[in-house]
């Protein structure tokens, strides 16, 4: 029982994960699904770090006196990893401001009516 | 000195190219220098394959470093395959854009654009195959994937954009199940090398962290190498994007990530693992088979072309994933040459489509009345990668068809052979419904600017390049079966 | 040259024609002059072969590895001569009838019918002297694909949905099918070879044997063997020359060779006989026989009734392979050889009476023997070698075919071959006796047929209307053909013997 509740970190990650999956298979709005996107992404960054997290460990600096410290690679990918992301919303809010000019909505449904019609 | 470095420069050279291209606004001069750049890298491919072929594995460290801590570039037999094919395409595809993209991307003062968007896509690409290291792969992964969907989202029907997006959605959420399965192989072993990682899994390869790594590892690469059902962003996007955009993703993109497949089941987890415990030939082979034939089935009732071989590009897929789902040296081979043939004839079918796109201005199946004898060379090319499609003997495709039989006959599985000959008489009748229209019905009549010509020289050159390919490896295999066999034999780790 | 040159320069010299042929397209005289003289080389070249095959000697070459293991080799023995020296000698003389064919009927296109022509000359080349079982695959779908432009010829709506068929079933078979069989020997033998006494002793049970067998005498479209046969017909749509030289000669004979060859050299006759596994192809290539000879006396269209002509005539060889006994094998072999020059002369004449005196149907055929006599005495003479009397060649084939008949202790087939006979009676002598002894219809008063209305008179003012020159010298040199190879069966005979005796 406290075994579970000791990694709550991923039982975080995990409400975070479908948060986001959630959000972007269920919402229509293009910007919403970019939201959930990110959620999804962040649940991700989370399970990294917290996994580097190291008992007893200090932050991954080198300092005088301390014997354990927290493991450093983690941080380093998501670092990373969190460009990719900035990244990729960039692009995804680009193109959405593409579609509005095009299609005068960013609603799928009513996208997919458009490109039925037409 | 250079050749010990070949690997770096193999991601370097078209990368900073890709930079310069941006900051070099001239039309003129950007589209030589990605041609050249293009091609130089192609040398570095071609240079790293008789290296590889020479002395084995080739093992770079990045800055020095050492693996495991350091990043690792490691070549073996199979990357350098999959590397000379992305490359090659990468220059072949480029050389022949510069007229298509003229008619298809208007702005001509944002043409650098385009061609740093290509380089960064090209450089992604062969990052994630050369690179030793698993999280490289996902930084590379997206480098490519994002500069993919920019690619994309430049064609001239709006539905680009939303195929682009959408495309962008679900790369994204396949990206990052290959992160998170990244991310708990490294909670459970430590490490990030690929080569380190095959020594260390064996020992938690029952855990259930690892099992979920593994989960997540095979549904994020079918996710980017459309494998059925995963495959719903491929058509739209093939069929809205440039020409030039189709023809080099369609050749490239997808093969890099079944090179992905390989490279995690077989190097990393190890087939035993992948293929007699997790049995993931029984994911694998069934959603091939299904793939192979409702994708042909769908594309035989296309009317825009473009569609109806992206739709053909889903069942290839299906053929290479059959293939390694045999896990044998006989499947491993066809999948693996698959990949290479179905690169080069996608890519001449895509171009030659192209140059009717330059000429006619779509590709639909009503425009492509009497081209027969208008474009007649272009037709010819359309042909004869549709032959190489059928698997008439002589081309490229008669030979992982083969393979892939034999495999199947191998493991006593006639019906899946059945499957494999019968699918290509599928091909035989979209292919065949192109030929008919093109050669049979009279050319329909174009408003105003008179009838259609055949394409210009420096677009024509490129298609039969690729298409003398396509019967070239079709007659003498040495090259690519023969590499391809060497590959399927270190991955399964059998002694030659 | 050597053997093994000429071997390749035999497959590749067709091709050479092509080119020469499409580079001279402004020049009509030139470049059917290209057509005749790349023919007479080529015979010249495949005769050369002859006495070295006679002589025991088996000419090879190997082109290129494939893949591991499975090269392109060409490997000429006594079946493959007796095809090469068939299709390349009537490929001269198709050539010659079609000068005056196409010209005579002002056809469009011309050029690429003769380079299209030459291609598939040289796939059957290849065909004829495959050493092994992919190379013999290879230029079996190159003849496919190249005869596709032959059919389709005149670009109608027909000749599209006629394609359509061709291609459907020849590809159909030949990936569903025969690839599928081929892979599996593959598998099961670990060559592809054709060698004396088969490949496939010992390698399989039974039923493997059996369904091997079923998947290659099926998937052989070319041989028209029922149910799939319904291309022929279909390709009927093409301009006569093109029906004559591939429907009678190269494209059926291809095929029939196919399943020849694969019987004697894949499987061998011994293990066919020994096994009895052949036995039910006997029956399906029994009722392709009769049930193609009955449609055709349905058919009033004389092409359509020469086109089953052909399907039953083509089941006759598969019936000597199917047998397994020397003489059937070498009775089908020889048929081989009977039939082409038999069944050319006919379709040859069938184009004459095309484009001399526009008829199609064997109803308005009454009296054309006053009109074209040549033509029609060339009809009598190809009919009777398909029914198979002396003196002319095809009466040998059937004698052997019973031989092997009576060889296999199965005389049904011997009631089989003799009904067959008399179908072959009922449905050609009917438009040979209707030419010269019905009288024509709508004489004008000078008693010459006439033509819509018009009276038709030849320049010199007889009442002759025959066939183009070119046409007219090519069939009756097919109908002498008929009649030398009576007295040339022999040779024939002493060719062909080698493959049937395995056992040195």
């Amino acid at each position: 029982m406290m075994e579970t509740i000791g990694l709550y970190n991923y039982w975080v990650v995990v409400v975070l994960m479908m948060t986001g999956f959630y959000i972007v298979v269920a919402r229509d709005n293009l910007i919403k699904k970019v939201i959930g996107l990110n959620i999804f992404q962040t649940s991700v960054f989370l399970l990294f770090i917290s996994a580097g997290k190291v008992d007893g460990g200090s932050a991954p600096i080198l300092a005088e006196g301390i014997e354990i410290y927290s493991n450093p690679l983690p941080g380093v990918l998501i670092l990373t990893a969190i460009v990719v992301g900035v990244a990729t919303t960039a692009v995804a809010l680009g193109l959405i401001v593409r579609i509005n000019e095009a299609y005068g909505t960013i609603e799928e449904p009513e996208i997919h009516l458009e490109d039925v019609e037409a | 000195m250079i050749d010990n470095h070949l690997p770096i420069l193999q991601v370097l050279i078209p990368l900073v190219a890709a930079v310069m291209c941006l900051l070099l606004r001239n039309r003129l001069i950007v589209t030589t220098l990605a041609i050249v750049v293009t091609w130089v890298t192609f040398a570095v491919s071609a240079a790293l394959m008789s290296a590889v072929l020479r002395q084995g594995v080739i093992s770079y460290e990045l800055g020095g470093w050492a693996p495991p801590w350091g990043i690792e570039y490691r070549v073996d037999v199979l990357n350098a395959f999959v590397l000379v094919l992305v490359s090659g395409i990468g220059a072949v595809v480029a050389t022949w854009s510069p007229s298509s993209i003229s008619i298809e991307l208007p702005r001509y003062e944002r043409h650098y654009l385009f061609y740093c968007a290509y380089l960064l896509c090209l450089a992604g690409l062969l990052g994630i195959t050369v690179t030793g290291d698993m999280f490289n792969v996902f930084v590379f992964l997206e480098i490519s994937a994002l500069s993919s969907y920019v690619l994309i989202s430049l064609g001239q029907d709006r539905r680009a954009l939303t195929a682009a997006y959408s495309y962008l959605v679900m790369g994204t959420l396949g990206a990052t199940f290959i992160l998170i399965g990244i991310g708990l192989l490294y909670i459970m072993t430590g490490t990030l090398n690929m080569a380190d990682l095959a020594e260390r899994l064996p020992e938690v390869l029952d855990t259930r962290t690892v099992i979920v790594a593994f989960g997540f590892l095979v549904v994020g690469v079918s996710l980017k190498m459309a494998l059925f059902p995963l495959h719903l962003w491929l058509p739209n996007a093939y069929a809205y994007a440039p020409s030039a955009v189709t023809a080099f993703l369609a050749a490239t993109a997808t093969k890099v990530s079944v090179y992905l497949l390989l490279r995690f089941f077989f190097t990393v987890f190890g087939y035993e693992f992948a293929f007699d415990r997790m049995q993931l030939w029984i994911f694998l082979m069934p959603l091939a088979l299904v793939g192979i034939v409702t994708a042909s089935l769908v594309a035989i009732f296309q009317n825009n072309i473009k569609r109806m071989l992206a739709y053909s590009s889903v069942a290839q897929i299906g053929y290479m994933v059959l293939g390694i789902s045999f896990a044998s040296v006989n499947g491993l081979t066809g999948g693996i040459v698959h990949l290479f043939n179905h690169g080069l004839m996608k890519c001449a079918l895509f171009l030659a489509l192209g140059c009717i796109v330059y000429r006619c201005g779509a590709v639909h199946i009503d425009e492509m009345r009497g081209l027969g004898r208008t474009m007649p060379w272009t037709m010819a090319a359309f042909v004869g990668g549709g032959l190489s499609l059928i698997g008439v003997p002589m081309t490229v495709g008669f030979v992982s068809k083969w393979y892939l039989v034999v495999a199947a006959l191998e493991q006593g599985l006639w019906p899946v052979a059945a499957v494999v000959l019968f699918s290509s008489l599928l091909a035989v009748v979209y292919i065949w419904r192109v030929v008919e229209v093109a050669y049979f019905e009279a050319p329909s009549a174009v408003e105003g600017e008179g009838t259609v010509r055949e394409a210009p020289l420096s677009m024509l050159i490129p298609v039969w390049a690729l298409v003398v390919a396509i019967f070239y490896f079709g007659i003498t295999t040495e090259l690519t079966a023969g590499i391809a066999r060497q590959a399927a034999e270190s991955l399964l780790k059998v002694a030659s | 040259m050597s053997p093994s040159t000429a071997v390749c320069v035999a497959v590749a010299l067709p091709l050479i024609g092509a080119l020469l042929v499409v580079s001279l397209r402004r020049w009509p005289n030139a470049r059917e002059a290209a057509s005749l003289i790349t023919g007479g080389t080529l015979f010249g070249v495949v005769l050369s072969l002859l006495p070295e095959v006679q002589s025991g000697a088996r000419p090879e070459a190997q082109l290129v590895e494939v893949m591991s293991g499975l090269w392109l080799a060409f490997r000429l023995e006594p079946l493959g001569m007796l095809f090469a020296l068939v299709a390349s000698g009537l490929w001269i003389v198709t050539t010659t009838y079609a000068i005056g064919y196409m010209r005579g009927h002002h056809e469009k296109d011309q050029t690429r019918f003769y380079a299209c022509f030459a291609i598939a000359i040289s796939a059957a080349m290849g065909v004829a002297m495959a050493a092994n079982l992919l190379t013999l695959f290879v230029f079996y779908e190159i003849l496919t694909l190249s005869t596709y432009p032959l059919v389709t010829h005149h670009r109608t709506e027909n000749a599209m949905r006629a394609g359509r068929v061709y291609l459907g079933i020849l590809i159909g078979t030949s990936v569903g099918f025969f690839l599928l069989a081929t892979i599996w020997t593959w598998h099961l033998a670990g060559t592809l070879d054709f060698r004396p006494g088969g490949i496939l002793v010992g390698r399989a049970d039974n039923w493997t044997i059996g369904i091997l067998l079923a998947l290659f005498a099926f998937g052989t479209g070319k041989a028209a063997l029922m149910p799939f046969h319904r291309w022929l017909p279909a390709a009927m749509v093409a301009p006569t020359p093109v029906s004559a030289l591939l429907h009678a000669v190269a494209v059926v004979k291809a095929g029939v060779f196919t399943v020849m060859k694969i019987v004697v050299y894949i499987f061998g006759i011994d293990l066919l006989h020994d096994t009895g596994l052949s036995d039910w192809l006997m029956y399906v290539a029994a009722f392709t026989i009769i049930a193609a000879s009955l449609v055709a006396l349905t058919k009033d269209n004389l092409k359509a009734r020469l086109a089953y002509s052909t399907i039953s005539q083509l089941s006759y060889i598969v019936l000597g392979a199917a047998l397994a006994t020397s003489a059937g094998v070498l009775g089908g072999s020889m048929h081989i050889a009977m039939h082409a020059f038999g069944k050319i002369t006919l379709f040859f004449c069938a184009g004459a009476i095309y484009v001399a005196a526009h008829k199609t149907e064997i109803s308005d055929m009454n009296g054309i023997g006053r009109t074209m006599p040549i033509t029609m005495m060339a009809f009598f003479v190809g009919s009777l070698s398909v029914i198979g009397l002396p003196p002319f060649g095809g009466s040998w084939s059937k004698w052997f075919l019973v031989l092997g008949a009576l060889e296999a202790e199965k005389a049904i087939f011997i009631a089989v071959l003799i009904i067959s006979s008399l179908l072959n009676v009922a449905y050609l002598m009917p438009v040979v006796a209707r030419a010269f002894f019905v009288a024509a219809p709508e004489t004008g008063p000078s008693g010459a047929a006439t033509h819509q209305g018009h009276e038709v008179r030849a320049k010199d003012g007889s009442s002759i209307n025959e066939a183009p020159g070119f046409c007219l010298v090519a069939l009756c040199v097919t109908a002498a053909g008929c009649l030398a190879l009576f007295f040339f069966a022999d040779t024939l005979y002493q060719l062909l013997t080698p493959i049937v005796n395995v056992n040195p």
